[in-house]
């Protein structure tokens, strides 16, 4: 591994330990979270030319301690703060577990928007920098910095704490933090072009944090069902586009490309929770996709387990983009038709309203019914409407194939 | 969700509005631009020069043509943009909605193209 991106690593295990240990001692979350940034810019700039110090973590306490004082100096209605900080012996290097735990909660506050708590959590427990989210968000590192410096004043005014609320409260607030991991793993995935490095880096960072969170709530089967759907979900990422970018189905996508090692774990992970923990919809759609990933040819899709594996999603997690998986699956088991009748239960849905994905499914239902004249229609409305490039050209190539 | 606001304006009714009005749209203009900076949704946004100054370029066999004026001749032209990321389409559509331009002409909407896929 090449020097910086150990050095990276180490930063990144580092950052919510160094932050944990400042809020503790000082509170003062927002002001902490600057200092520890900057600290965190001055090791990326320090250790690769002087080498990494011998107790790293405890240099960054130092230098982010010595920023804070800075800080809290400068805001002069502050001075008896200041005073209270250097008088105090700096904190014992002691990581503690919870830290982590307690800054990814307060990270995903729910005062905060979907947004704003993912760039949060990526910079204060992720180690990220501005410009490093900023370049994986496609946004001016100027927009990125605001939204973060905003979302501290919003929890701020809110009384965010830096402390576990009760346990009847923490599974809640635990959702919360599951779901922004989830949206920071799907925005590095689904992303087929454009500054490749940064992308995977997501991707990278959903994995390990959540794997931190398995760590620390090992009895939690939804926590294991996450990380499990990150890992089968990932195995796929070399095969879902082609070399024109046009995104490949699953059906088509050629097996050998996927990870075997990561279908190896995220099955394991998700056969466990199934057998020991309560049933959550993390650890079902982990194991529609721990089907898929068993299943050496398309052609031998244990579609009934899906169609059932769906039906139980559905019913525990309503929602319109679960109907349309459930619709393809359904018409898998018992036909085309019985897909585009459940299809049609999603017309007017006004939560579907702007996309495309109706019309692109009911492209593909109606070209397995052999409804050619109509699959295409729908194909190119559906190409027409969509936001993505990548789903875009495979719409039109499916259009072509049919026109 | 990502949102470039295209701002419409007819030059020639632009400059019969009262002084007032024309610094009412400025200043209301400013006004959303700030908070859209202060919200971390602001991405950019330019103002654009008169029309008049628009050279359109076409090649045909490899051969350009460079002409004086806008590609689409009409009464209102294109004078800005603006360009900004926000949480919901109706987030989107309040921000257009209070866009001073549009009291007088009109300001268009239009989603942008990502690189981004979900799963088929």
């Amino acid at each position: 591994m090449r020097t910086e991106a150990r050095h990276e690593d180490l930063l990144r295990a580092l950052a919510p330990q160094v932050l944990g240990a400042l809020v503790h001692r000082y509170g003062h979350f927002d002001a902490c979270e600057d200092a520890v940034q900057e600290a965190l810019l001055a090791a990326a700039t320090q250790w690769p030319r002087e080498g990494v110090p011998d107790h790293p973590r405890a240099w960054l306490v130092t230098v982010a301690r010595r920023r804070l004082t800075d800080e809290l100096r400068a805001g002069r209605a502050r001075r008896r703060r200041e005073d209270a900080v250097a008088a105090e012996p700096p904190p014992a290097p002691v990581a503690d577990a919870d830290d982590t735990l307690a800054l990814l909660v307060l990270c995903c506050h729910p005062a905060l928007s979907p947004a704003s708590q993912i760039a949060l959590t990526l910079r204060a427990v992720g180690g990220l920098t501005t410009g490093e989210i900023a370049r994986a968000f496609l946004v001016p590192e100027a927009t990125m910095g605001q939204r973060i410096s905003r979302a501290k004043q919003t929890i701020k005014a809110a009384g965010g704490t830096f402390a576990l609320p009760p346990e009847r409260e923490l599974a809640d607030r635990l959702r919360v933090v599951l779901h922004v991991l989830y949206l920071i793993f799907n925005e590095g995935y689904s992303a087929t072009a454009g500054p490749d490095l940064q992308r995977a880096d997501l991707v990278r960072e959903a994995i390990r944090l959540t794997r931190s969170v398995l760590a620390l709530r090992p009895d939690d089967g939804e926590v294991a069902g996450l990380l499990a759907l990150m890992l089968l979900t990932d195995a796929r990422r070399a095969a879902r586009t082609g070399a024109d970018g046009a995104l490949v189905p699953l059906a088509e996508q050629d097996r050998a490309l996927w990870r075997r090692e990561e279908i190896a774990e995220g099955a394991a992970l998700v056969t466990d929770a199934l057998a020991r923990a309560r049933v959550g919809p993390y650890q079902v759609q982990a194991a529609i996709a721990a089907v898929h990933a068993e299943a050496p040819r398309a052609e031998d899709t244990d579609w009934p387990q899906v169609l059932a594996l769906y039906e139980l999603l559905e019913g525990m997690a309503p929602n319109p983009v679960v109907t349309l998986n459930h619709a393809v699956a359904l018409a898998m088991v018992r036909g085309p038709q019985a897909g585009l009748d459940l299809l049609a239960t999603l017309d007017g849905d006004a939560r579907l309203r702007d996309t495309h994905r109706v019309e692109a499914v009911r492209a593909h239902l109606l070209e397995l019914a052999g409804e050619r004249q109509a699959a295409l229609a729908a194909y190119r409305s559906a190409a027409r409407r969509t936001t993505s490039l990548p789903e875009k050209r495979h719409l039109e190539a499916r259009a072509a194939r049919l026109g | 969700m990502k949102y470039m606001l295209l701002i419409y304006q007819n030059p020639a009714n632009w400059q019969e509005l009262p002084d007032g009005e024309r610094d009412a749209i400025m200043s209301d203009a400013g006004a959303i631009v700030e908070e859209l900076t202060a919200s971390g949704e602001l991405i950019g946004g330019e103002g654009l020069a008169d029309s008049s100054l628009a050279k359109t370029v076409r090649v045909r066999d490899g051969v350009p043509a460079v002409t004086d004026g806008p590609f689409v001749e009409a009464k209102e032209h294109l004078a800005g943009y603006c360009l900004f990321e926000c949480e919901t389409p109706e987030r989107a559509i309040e921000i257009a909605v209070r866009w001073p331009d549009a009291r007088h002409w009109a300001v268009e909407l239009r989603p942008l193209m990502t690189a981004s896929g979900e799963d088929m």
